[in-house]
């Protein structure tokens, strides 16, 4: 009889903090610079520079520890992971290893099988790398420090999940809290939120765990998925086959996936961690984290209760409204300027979720305003413009905020109101189109349609489709009587 | 009027005064150079051109008011260790022998703002690792009381230097004694303040935990004044502190009734030349004199100083030399295939024997299985000999006894026996441990005519009580000096 497994995973995600300059120096986060512009003597390891904390950093670790209900370590320090590696300026990455600062916490995760909690074992601080070019036309190695020194927190969970549905429930929950209080836009792909798998299988119902396999490179939930898939695969293969697993580092090609070996536990380098003398220990008050406690802000769970009690909009587009922090501050904004809750939801729900789709935009990118997307409704509550010109209006908003109704004006695309050209258009649609319009005297409703939007084609989507209705109808009626 | 005589703070009045230019200053610097350095050599790099260009800049702005300081005008060396903007930084070893810095360390700004007159770079031991200024690459600095000995270290140039007159004063660093056993050794003033006094910020680190700049200079006032400058809170350095009593000119007072000074019995026991003991304690019995309070008592702990320092040092070197690897600055080794070959050619060929000898014990006590037993251990050793500390200055002001066993040993000796050359330190590295500010002031010379320094150690931010014994002492003293002593 086959032997039934159980998988036991845990991550270490890693989430880059949405600080304005870097965990220990000044200089810039900012994404994309030309190399080693955002750099100073500090985040290069010039001998004889010093590292100073960026409080900011401490505060954002410190509002996700409270809001994944962590003991905050009121007196933490920094520890140096000494390894040789040309991305790491000083040779010892400055983390945090005997005084995390955080610890014991969890979150609550709900998946179709219910609702669990998910223990988070320790989140502390610590400074991210350089990047290595490797240039093959020149057979040389450069190295970008741009992104030495940007603050990153990491957050390990304790081996809570049982399958990838578990995982990725875990991780949406982490990215949605992260992001509603601001700490980091956690972009899977741009790597500003980072998940390693520590993934072992078992017997159903043994005690102790199997041996355990890190995985690295996922870059998406897609491919955190599949490698928790092919992972549990293998290692169950192995213990069929009555080999064992094998305590290591592996790396996931999702192009072809499957996983290679990086380092095996034997040549696991001892970092040597010591606390970093350079840093003095960090005392978080009393009264400053009651601060952070009282600055926390509405999560998801919360504002969706009140989304049901304040606004009358269906269960599901409220998932998907706070299913990202920008999508539901924009709804909110956008309400709060006078805009009916259904509306602005259809908007979001439908035109938003299609571009965004088309684009491959990330909410946290969404760049058109609350104001813009409020005038736009109103401007198609007034039949100033009609739904067909609206879409089009908000394809150029979604794209570069534009306010909707200067472009009206500048365009010419405010509807048609004049009686006469519209009749006159009706009129040459239906001589031009004699097949459509003895179809319809014949019967075959449908084929007013077309004629509807013939009109409208003529009329560049500038006419009333209501209108235009009403008025074939009106022609049609006369050519059967 | 004989220059090589003068303070640094006699140079300045004088220069203020209009008796002395500092043009006129640099080149008695420059001539004393020109005149010792190649025997001697006290330094890595001397800046001609650019101290003499400097000196007419600081004289314009004497003139025009501008500086009105102590030091303005006043030529001061400054060891290799402290980072100086676009002159070379060695550390005196190879893997840095052509580092060029992009900044100024914090508290050579604060000289430089004051109208002080860069000379260069002293020698020193590599990486600060030494006693002896003898493991640089650039060769042995020699004492200039007599060329066969040592002049200390690490801050061996710098100290070697103002008592050749080969500057004014000069700055140092003191991890484990550097600054108060060179200036023993070449009957100099040298002060390792506090720690957190003096930010750190561009000072090439050795043991990040104990390091401290200081001066090296010709009398306790010069001392007091240059400290007065150097000190400060600096924002770039997390270990500095704010204080608010950094006026240390004003302790210079001859007034020690009262004061408690207590003679550790540890620091006269074995080991120690009968010499230097005595000459250390008739400096105590002047002080008595002076009205201070003289009493012996039990220092506990100081065996476990030297293993508790030599693991903490070693281990906190072990990581801040990491960063030289050759991939960014300083040497690099030719013909290298890969890159971890790379680094082990790199750091094989550009460190020297002691400073790899350091970086292996520290890499050593750091590693897993070893780091509780040797490294977590010698911070509860370095914790205990702290309280120690403030247990005796519950009932002291000051703790007098020796800076180093011996006077200055002869050339070669030291290295052959690096654990004898550790054991050396003993009066020094408590008080590194334990942040403490301490001062040697000279007291004597041997029958071999090498003078010896008498060390006075006062609780943390007790500097004003140092220097004020200090100067009483000095004064009572009289004066002292390579060129005072005839040679």
């Amino acid at each position: 009889m086959a032997r039934e497994y159980e998988t036991v995973i845990g991550l270490e995600v890693h989430v880059e903090l949405a600080t304005r300059t870097k965990i220990f120096c000044g200089c810039s986060t900012a994404f994309g610079g030309e190399p080693n512009t955002h750099t100073c003597p500090v985040c290069t390891g010039m001998p004889g520079s010093l590292p100073v904390l960026n409080k900011k950093v401490l505060e954002y670790a410190v509002a996700v520890g409270l809001a994944a209900n962590c003991k905050i370590t009121r007196y933490c320090k920094f520890d140096r992971k000494n390894y040789f590696y040309p991305d790491n300026p000083q040779n010892y990455q400055i983390s945090q290893l005997y005084l995390p600062i955080c610890r014991d916490g969890y979150v609550e995760i709900t998946t179709e099988s219910g609702t669990k909690k998910v223990g988070i074992h320790e989140i502390h601080m610590e400074e991210d790398a350089g990047k290595l070019i490797h240039d093959e036309w020149e057979d040389c190695t450069l190295v970008d420090y741009n992104r030495s020194g940007v603050p990153l927190i990491e957050i390990v969970s304790e081996p809570d999940m049982r399958n990838a549905d578990e995982v990725i429930a875990y991780l949406e929950k982490l990215r949605l809290m992260i992001q509603y209080l601001g700490a980091s836009d956690c972009k899977l792909q741009e790597g500003s939120m980072r998940a390693d798998v520590n993934l072992s299988v078992r017997e159903v119902g043994a005690k102790e765990f199997g041996t355990r396999t890190e995985m690295k490179n996922l870059n998406s939930f897609r491919a955190i998925a599949r490698a928790i898939e092919g992972e549990r695969e293998r290692q169950i293969d192995l213990l069929e086959a009555g080999e064992a697993v094998v305590q290591e580092t592996r790396r996931w090609d999702d192009g072809k996936g499957v996983s290679y070996t990086m380092r095996s536990k034997e040549d696991a380098q001892d970092y040597r961690y010591f606390p970093d003398p350079d840093l003095t220990p960090v005392h978080v008050s009393d009264e400053w984290l009651e601060q952070i406690r009282a600055a926390q802000p509405e999560f998801r769970e919360e504002k969706m209760e009140r989304y049901r009690r304040e606004f009358d909009i269906p269960d599901y587009d409220i998932e998907i409204i706070t299913g990202a922090k920008r999508m539901a501050d924009l709804f909110e904004e956008t309400v709060a300027l006078g805009t009916e809750p259904k509306k602005v939801s259809n908007w979001l729900m439908g035109e938003t979720m299609r571009l965004m789709k088309e684009t491959e935009t990330d909410a946290a990118d969404l760049c058109f305003s609350p104001e813009h997307l409020a005038k736009l409704i109103s401007l198609v509550d007034a039949k100033a413009i009609t739904n067909t010109v609206a879409k089009e209006v908000f394809e150029v908003m979604f794209a570069k905020d534009i306010d909707p109704e200067s472009y009206v004006e500048e365009k010419g695309l405010k509807t048609v109101n004049d009686e006469g050209e519209l009749r006159s258009t009706v009129e040459r649609v239906i001589a031009e189109n004699p097949q459509s319009v003895s179809d319809y005297l014949g019967g075959k409703e449908k084929a007013i349609g077309f004629l509807v939007g013939q009109t409208m084609k003529a009329m560049k989507g500038k006419a009333d489709p209501g209108s235009v209705n009403a008025l074939l109808k009106e022609l049609l009626s006369k050519l059967q009587a | 009027m004989d220059l090589a005589q003068m303070t640094a703070v006699e140079l300045s009045a004088a220069i203020r005064e209009k008796k002395v230019t500092v043009r006129e200053a640099v080149e008695a610097s420059l001539d004393a150079i020109a005149k010792r350095e190649e025997s001697l050599n006290c330094y890595v790099t001397v800046d001609r051109e650019g101290a003499l260009q400097r000196a007419d800049e600081v004289q314009k702005k004497i003139d025009d008011g501008t500086l009105t300081g102590p030091l303005a005008g006043v030529p001061v060396a400054v060891k290799d260790n402290m980072c100086t903007k676009g002159m070379l930084t060695t550390c005196s070893s190879k893997i840095l022998g052509n580092f060029v810095p992009t900044f100024t360390a914090d508290a050579v700004i604060r000289l430089e703002e004051a109208g002080a007159v860069i000379l260069g770079k002293t020698n020193m031991d590599e990486f600060a690792m030494g006693s002896t200024t003898e493991t640089s690459a650039y060769g042995v600095t020699r004492n200039p009381w007599n060329e066969g000995h040592v002049p200390g270290g690490s801050s061996g140039g710098s100290a070697a230097a103002v008592a050749a007159g080969e500057c004014f004063f000069a700055l140092g660093s003191d991890t484990g004694g550097s600054i108060r056993q060179p200036a023993s050794f070449c009957g100099v003033v040298g002060m390792k303040p506090t720690y957190g006094t003096v930010s750190r910020y561009g000072l090439i680190a050795y043991g990040s935990s104990l390091d401290q700049i200081g001066p090296l200079c010709k009398d306790v006032t010069d001392c007091a004044a240059i400290l007065e400058i150097i000190a400060g809170h600096d924002p770039k350095d997390s270990t500095s502190m704010k204080r608010d009593d950094t006026d240390f000119t004003s302790a210079l007072q001859e007034d020690v009734a009262g004061m408690k000074i207590g003679i550790p019995r540890d620091y006269f026991g074995e080991g120690l030349d009968p010499e230097v003991k005595a000459s250390v304690l008739a400096a105590a019995e002047l002080l008595k004199a002076k009205g201070a309070v003289v009493e012996e008592f039990d220092l506990s702990l100081v065996d476990y100083a030297i293993p508790a320092y030599y693991t903490i040092a070693a281990a906190e070197a072990s990581s801040n030399l990491e960063r030289f690897d050759g991939i960014k600055y300083g040497y690099r080794a030719e013909d290298c295939e890969e890159l971890h070959k790379m680094y082990k050619k790199t750091r094989s060929q550009g460190f020297g024997a002691e400073v790899k000898r350091r970086i292996m014990l520290g890499s050593f006590v750091l590693s897993s299985g070893y780091y509780d037993a040797y490294y977590l251990k010698a911070l509860r050793v370095k914790a205990l000999i702290k309280k120690a500390f403030d247990d005796a200055f519950s009932r002291y002001d000051v703790i007098l006894g020796p800076a180093a066993p011996t006077t200055a040993p002869e050339l070669g000796k030291s290295l052959q026996d690096p654990i004898q050359m550790y054991l050396g330190d003993i009066y020094t590295i408590s008080v590194n441990l334990a942040g403490l500010p301490g001062i040697t002031v000279p007291c004597g010379v041997d029958s071999k005519g090498l003078p010896i320094g008498v060390q006075l150690i006062g609780d943390c931010f007790r500097e004003k009580k140092l220097l004020r014994m200090a100067y009483t002492y000095e004064k009572a003293r009289g004066p002292f000096g390579l060129d005072k002593e005839g040679r």
